[in-house]
């Protein structure tokens, strides 16, 4: 296949990460380090930190992510779909509508059952 | 033809073989001299961007911005960057070190990998996936964990809160994203960028100006800039996910947000404003560069104005955006995008000729129409709900007694 | 051995390595982490057998979407990240023993088959996979009853999880 493209992509991979690393390793060498105990507490503003900086989080995170995963895979079917749309039959791009007819009413159900309301 | 880069990687092709290294080896060195070229130019215009961001914001604020390090304050971000390097570097206490100083990294390495697939010019293109669009789907996905990580890993609540409303925001604006990028990929019927721009005689703007303003829209969401911007709402969580953070490890969070925004300029350009395309780019492929880039700037000049131009959205007005408008228009673009493109050939209009892109233009702005018309028939229901007399103090309607 | 068996060797050791530490990590986030790299590992196995569309959708799925929502899992839950209990079942060297011998008959079934040895044919460049992949999904004589059918799926998934998931006021 296209092997070039991909050798390139993966030395971009390796090379990415070291750009950004190199620029985190010159303060290592020219920043001043004096580090104590006020300069390294949790910054809230100068308010002191009360409990855990472990928040817990409601649901409604949860139930989004799950119908952004839901529309994110059909989506990834979709794809090949729209590459191969001039070779494709009328009936073919009907089924692939009605692929998205199905999630849309999924959609519908979730909204009028007020899942999409951020409360 | 004037094509000074492929001059030069002939010329070294040339001479590294000539050395006696093996083909593989030669092909190997020419990737990686490749990679650098392109991550060292996006940088240095990343480093120009400091001035641009801060000049531009300026003018919008009736301001005069950088002006006394060089010419215009050319040298500003030179300055700034000083600046930052010798800043002290504070990890804060409890905060996990590895993840901590992994996530900056990360947040700029992958708007860099996105550069990998946009292709310059004609000529020049690092790498031409036949799976281009979705590849900037997956980096982007990437990206949001360089978020959560230094979110987590900062020990401190408001950088935690900032993170996850930013990755509730992403993820909920991929969605948009994902489905108006099939447009383009309808149109030119490849998912390869390089393709796309190759298919653009006529602009996608105009056959799909839809799926390109719901592209422009969720990209701004994703870039977490205004109006989208409640990740780092200064008055609520400080500064969002990088509360914690100092010196060149912020430097590099900003820098990341900064080249991303450039980026999302280019590839809006690259996908519906023909990318390299230009007069005489044929005859000096050089010259691609320079449109793609103008292309870009012109984006993230729009991207800058919403920014400055618009207030915060609420979270529940930017979920409720986004559910209940822009997935069902653009799963409704994408539908008839292909039901008309169908349509189109089998009547014997090829792809891409002008009486297609007129055709779609006209598909484009029926749906227009008909969403503005239920747009307004829904305010109109909304402003007689308002308007309607309702008892202050009466539980039904106080919303107290519901809770 | 070819540049493309080295880079296998090491990113398959990598990949193993990250799923080792995600079952042995103490910190349940550094788990989740781990796991994001085990998968990323797996993405560039495909991308190493030619199959470019699976690898970005490995990471625009695993990564983008059911890593989030696991993060988002672990948030959700009062601080149990950090919770320290037994890693490992009282039986874990039984589950060692089992895991070995299903990979032992595993690969000794495996090296009995003729196909294990035949080199992969060679994909010629004009021949563009996603494309294929999208006229076999929605042919009549491919997978169109498959993909239909994971419409259905993934509404009654949409469906089924929001009910479980979503707690009415």
């Amino acid at each position: 296949m296209q092997h070039q493209d991909w050798l390139f992509i993966g030395v971009f991979l390796v090379l990415a990460p070291v750009f950004p690393a190199a620029a985190l390793l010159i303060p290592r060498l020219l920043a001043p380090r004096k580090p104590n105990r006020i300069k390294l507490q949790t910054y809230e503003c100068g308010v002191e930190t009360i409990g855990d900086s472990w928040v817990q989080f409601r649901v409604q995170y949860y139930n989004f992510a799950l119908i952004f995963l839901i529309f994110d895979i059909e989506t990834v079917f979709l794809y090949p779909w729209a590459v191969a749309m001039d070779q494709l039959p009328l009936f073919a791009v009907v089924e692939g509508i009605l692929f998205i007819l199905i999630l849309v009413a999924g959609l519908m159900w979730a909204w009028r059952k007020g899942v999409l309301q951020w409360s | 033809m004037f094509d000074p880069i492929n001059a030069i990687a002939q010329w070294l092709a040339k001479l590294l073989a000539g050395w006696g290294l093996s083909s593989g080896l030669v092909n190997l060195i020419l990737t990686l001299l490749g990679v650098v070229v392109v991550a060292s130019f996006v940088l240095i215009v990343d480093i120009f961007l400091v001035w641009v961001e801060r000049k531009v914001v300026a003018r919008f604020q009736d301001r005069l911005g950088p002006n006394r390090l060089g010419p215009f304050g050319l040298i500003q971000p030179l300055a700034d960057i000083i600046k930052l390097l010798i800043k002290e570097d504070i990890t804060p206490v409890g905060a996990d070190k590895v993840v901590y100083n992994l996530a900056p990294i990360l947040a700029l390495a992958t708007v860099l990998m996105l550069w990998a697939v946009i292709p310059f010019a004609p000529t020049m293109l690092g790498a031409d996936l036949n799976v281009g669009v979705l590849y900037i789907v997956a980096v982007g996905a990437v990206g949001t964990l360089g978020i959560i990580m230094a979110g987590w890993a900062s020990n401190n609540k408001y950088a935690l809160l900032g993170a996850m409303r930013t990755v509730a925001l992403t993820i909920a604006y991929e969605v948009p994203m994902v489905i108006s990028l099939l447009v383009p990929v309808i149109l030119a019927r490849s998912m390869s960028i390089h393709q796309i721009v190759n298919m653009q005689t006529i602009w996608y703007i105009v056959a799909a100006p839809l799926a390109a303003a719901i592209f422009l829209i969720s990209a701004i969401a994703e870039l977490g800039r205004a109006p989208f911007d409640l990740a780092e709402a200064e008055s609520e969580i400080v500064a969002g996910f990088h509360i914690e953070y100092t010196g060149m490890k912020f430097g590099l969070f900003y820098a990341g947000e900064l080249l991303h925004a450039l980026t999302m300029g280019a590839l809006f350009a690259s996908l519906f404003m023909g990318g390299w395309r230009g007069p005489f780019v044929e005859q000096a492929p050089i010259l691609g560069v320079l449109y793609l880039f103008l292309k870009a700037m012109f984006i993230y000049w729009v991207i800058m104005w919403v920014k400055y131009s618009l207030p915060r959205v609420r979270i529940d007005h930017m979920l409720n955006f986004n559910w209940k408008f822009l997935t069902p228009l653009a799963l409704a673009v994408v539908m008839l995008t292909a039901l008309a493109d169908k349509a189109l050939v089998e009547f014997g209009v090829s792809a891409g000729s002008l009486s297609y892109s007129l055709s779609m233009l006209a598909v484009n702005l029926l749906i227009g129409w008909i969403t503005l018309s239920l747009l307004r028939s829904y305010a109109r229901i909304e402003r007689r709900r308002v308007a309607a007399p309702r008892p202050a103090a009466s539980p039904e309607y106080s919303g107290v007694a519901k809770s | 051995m070819t540049p493309l068996q080295i880079i296998f060797i090491l990113v398959a050791a990598m990949t193993l390595g990250a799923g080792l530490m995600v079952v042995t990590a103490r910190n349940l986030v550094h788990s989740a982490l781990w796991l994001i790299l085990a998968l990323f590992g797996v993405a560039i196995v495909y991308v190493l057998l030619q199959a470019g569309f699976l690898a970005v959708v490995q990471v625009v799925i695993y990564i983008g979407a059911i890593a989030i929502l696991m993060i988002f899992a672990i948030m959700l839950t009062r601080n149990i990240a950090t919770e320290s209990g037994p890693r490992f079942s009282e039986n874990w060297s039984w589950a060692l023993v089992i895991a070995l011998v299903l990979f032992g008959t595993l690969a000794w079934m495996l090296s009995g088959w003729e196909g294990i040895a035949a080199q992969a044919p060679a994909i010629s460049p004009r021949f563009d996979t996603v494309r294929e992949l999208g006229l076999a999904l929605v042919s009549p004589d491919g997978f169109v009853l498959a993909f239909e059918v994971a419409s259905v799926l993934l509404l009654a998934a949409l469906i089924g999880a929001l009910v479980i998931a979503w707690d009415r006021r």
